[in-house]
């Protein structure tokens, strides 16, 4: 049953093989006996879960019962949930209720899922490893010694391990599709504005980016189909007409143009993960699809250029985090100045620290054009690259980290070692396209390796159709570590 | 572009962050590593290109200007650190 897809979870609620109760306590179950260990989640609380799985129970006996009813989903701790302790991975949160829902939130509740736990984080979405969590690292589960990547690395481990069916997660330059790649599962960032960040709590508004993570591309259409929509709370959600994510799943992928970008296959990537791209990119020509080389000449600025808009973005979106509303406030203060200043310095983590200055410093007087508006042209220059290279192919394939799970501890110390493990991921953030990660196999200490899948604005029907065809020709997505 | 142990100093007061000394020596190391990456966006020559702020060329939307918030600063307050009267308390500012 942990094994179970979404679809066939469902099946068994409708047929009366197990009611939500059933479903929702075997999940906590498995979530006390493998959670002390591999640290996935933050809170979580079978009694508001359960209640939920009651209500949950109540519909489907009406007969009311959409497909993600009664299913236990964790929430990645970015996500506002009322009356749940929301942290963001930060002290500065860690007492923080929140008196509202996140938008998608709210979605998941309308849907009838159950949110079965608020999942372990990177400070404020500001790692690549899940180190910098005020709450401690999560493990990755295919080796407790590897860290499962970050942001979103508690929800990549729960799923990984079986702990959640799915779960959702947020990508500003790579969040969802590194943990997902490894640890050996799927996950898509839509297209910039299809899920609302109301309630999201933000780091860098212009790249942030929800999106779910689970077992199968099959899945995650279906967490899609939940997750999206427009929201007039959000003023970057999109205006558009509601899709089914899944209704070309099952199209064929003759005639599939595949874009190879040379920057991406010339240098960096190491061996083994080499390995299991090139077989995956052979069971895509095995499908009838063909690989045509691109060209993305300014990719390779696109850390540099993450490294200074994102930190900006975030220097402005983290003042608020002051002690006088909500959060964290410190002890010991002589005037206002020094409550909001010893509030900052003992509220945030090393790294969060780090991107405020770096943020504070581009944005400040005599520093901003040098930095910041060069980074935005830049920024345009790096968007026009995929529009060009879109010219020649369907969608753009490429390995989604350069190397497989590093060891906890092994980049801790090398912030620019920990940023460019997100060399692959952050280009799409800052064009606003849609990428996603798929398990293709293992590297080294058998750890798992993600092929990435960028796709082109508002492809995200036919991204999940490539990804579904070659899952069903291939069982890697289905591969679980034995715990 | 090489940082100083002042700008690092004066960055940090500028984000209302405390930095003892030793945290100070320790950001200028890390920052100088992280801006001589950033410094490489210089080799592009960029002065036809106009800035990208944001992924979606968007117009901002409009709404009436009618309330359409109900009053909840109960609930938003019942998690503030210190609260007096409906007011956030803050160390005095005025003598």
């Amino acid at each position: 049953m942990f094994n179970d897809s979404l679809k066939q979870l469902s099946e068994r609620l409708v047929n009366r093989e197990i009611s939500s109760v059933e479903l929702t306590t075997e999940f906590l179950r498995r979530i006390g006996k493998l959670n002390p260990q591999y640290n996935a989640f933050i809170t979580v609380d079978e009694e508001k879960s359960l209640t939920q799985a009651r209500d949950a129970d109540q519909k489907i006996a009406a007969g009311e019962i959409g497909p993600l009813t009664g299913i236990p989903i964790a929430q990645k701790d970015i996500f506002c949930a009322k009356d749940w302790l929301t942290t963001c991975g930060s002290k500065m949160l860690s007492n923080f209720v929140s008196p509202y829902d996140a938008d998608v939130i709210e979605r998941f509740n309308q849907a009838g899922a159950i949110n079965i736990g608020k999942t372990n984080m990177d400070e404020f979405a500001m790692g690549s490893s899940n180190e910098t969590s005020y709450f401690g690292p999560v493990r990755n589960p295919w080796d407790a010694a590897a860290v499962p990547g970050g942001s979103s690395g508690g929800s990549a481990c729960a799923v990984a391990a079986r702990m959640a069916p799915a779960a959702t997660g947020t990508d500003t330059g790579g969040s969802i599709r590194q943990p997902a790649a490894l640890c050996g599962i799927s996950g898509i960032k839509p297209t910039y504005g299809v899920v609302s960040r109301y309630g999201m709590i933000a780091f860098a508004s212009s790249l942030d980016q929800g999106g779910p993570m689970a077992k199968s591309a099959e899945d995650l259409a279906l967490m899609l189909n939940v997750m999206t929509g427009f929201d007039e709370r959000d003023s970057t959600s999109l205006q558009r007409e509601k899709e089914d994510y899944g209704r070309d799943l099952n199209k064929p992928l003759s005639g599939l143009r595949i874009g190879l970008p040379r920057e991406y296959f010339a240098k960096g990537m190491s061996s083994d993960v080499e390995k299991a791209i090139e077989q995956a990119l052979d069971e895509y020509r095995r499908l009838g699809a063909e690989t045509v080389e691109v060209a993305l000449p300014n990719s390779p600025l696109s850390i540099p250029v993450y490294y200074v808009l994102a930190p900006a973005e975030a220097s402005s979106n983290l003042s608020r985090f002051d002690g006088v509303r909500y959060g964290y406030r410190a002890q010991t203060f002589q005037d206002l100045a020094e409550m909001y200043r010893n509030t900052r310095a003992e509220g945030f983590g090393a790294e969060v620290k780090r991107r405020i200055l770096i943020g504070t410093y581009v944005l400040s007087h005599g520093y901003y054009d040098a930095y910041y508006i060069k980074a935005q042209k830049l920024r345009r220059l790096i968007a026009q690259d995929f529009k060009e290279a879109f010219k020649q192919c369907d969608v753009i394939m490429g390995p989604t980290t350069p190397a497989v799970a590093f060891d906890l501890g092994e980049k801790s110390s090398d912030p620019i070692q920990m940023y460019l493990s997100d060399i692959y991921t952050s280009a799409t953030n800052l064009a606003g396209l849609p990428g996603m990660s798929i398990p293709v196999g293992f590297g080294d200490k058998m750890r798992p390796v993600g092929l990435h899948i960028i796709g082109d604005y508002f492809s995200e029907a036919r991204m999940l159709n490539i990804a579904h065809q070659y899952q069903l020709i291939t069982d890697w997505h289905q591969r679980a570590p034995d715990l | 572009m090489t940082l100083s142990i002042n700008d690092v100093k004066q960055v940090a007061h500028l984000a209302y962050i405390k930095v003892s000394e030793e945290e100070a020596e320790a950001a200028l190391s890390q920052l100088s590593g992280i801006f001589k990456l950033i410094e490489s966006m210089q080799a592009v020559d960029t002065s036809h290109v106009e800035p990208m702020s944001h992924a979606q060329d968007l117009v901002q939307r409009l709404r009436e200007d009618k309330i359409t918030e109900s009053d909840k600063s109960d609930l938003c307050q019942s998690i503030a650190p210190q609260v007096e009267n409906g007011l956030y308390l803050v160390p005095k500012v005025i003598e």
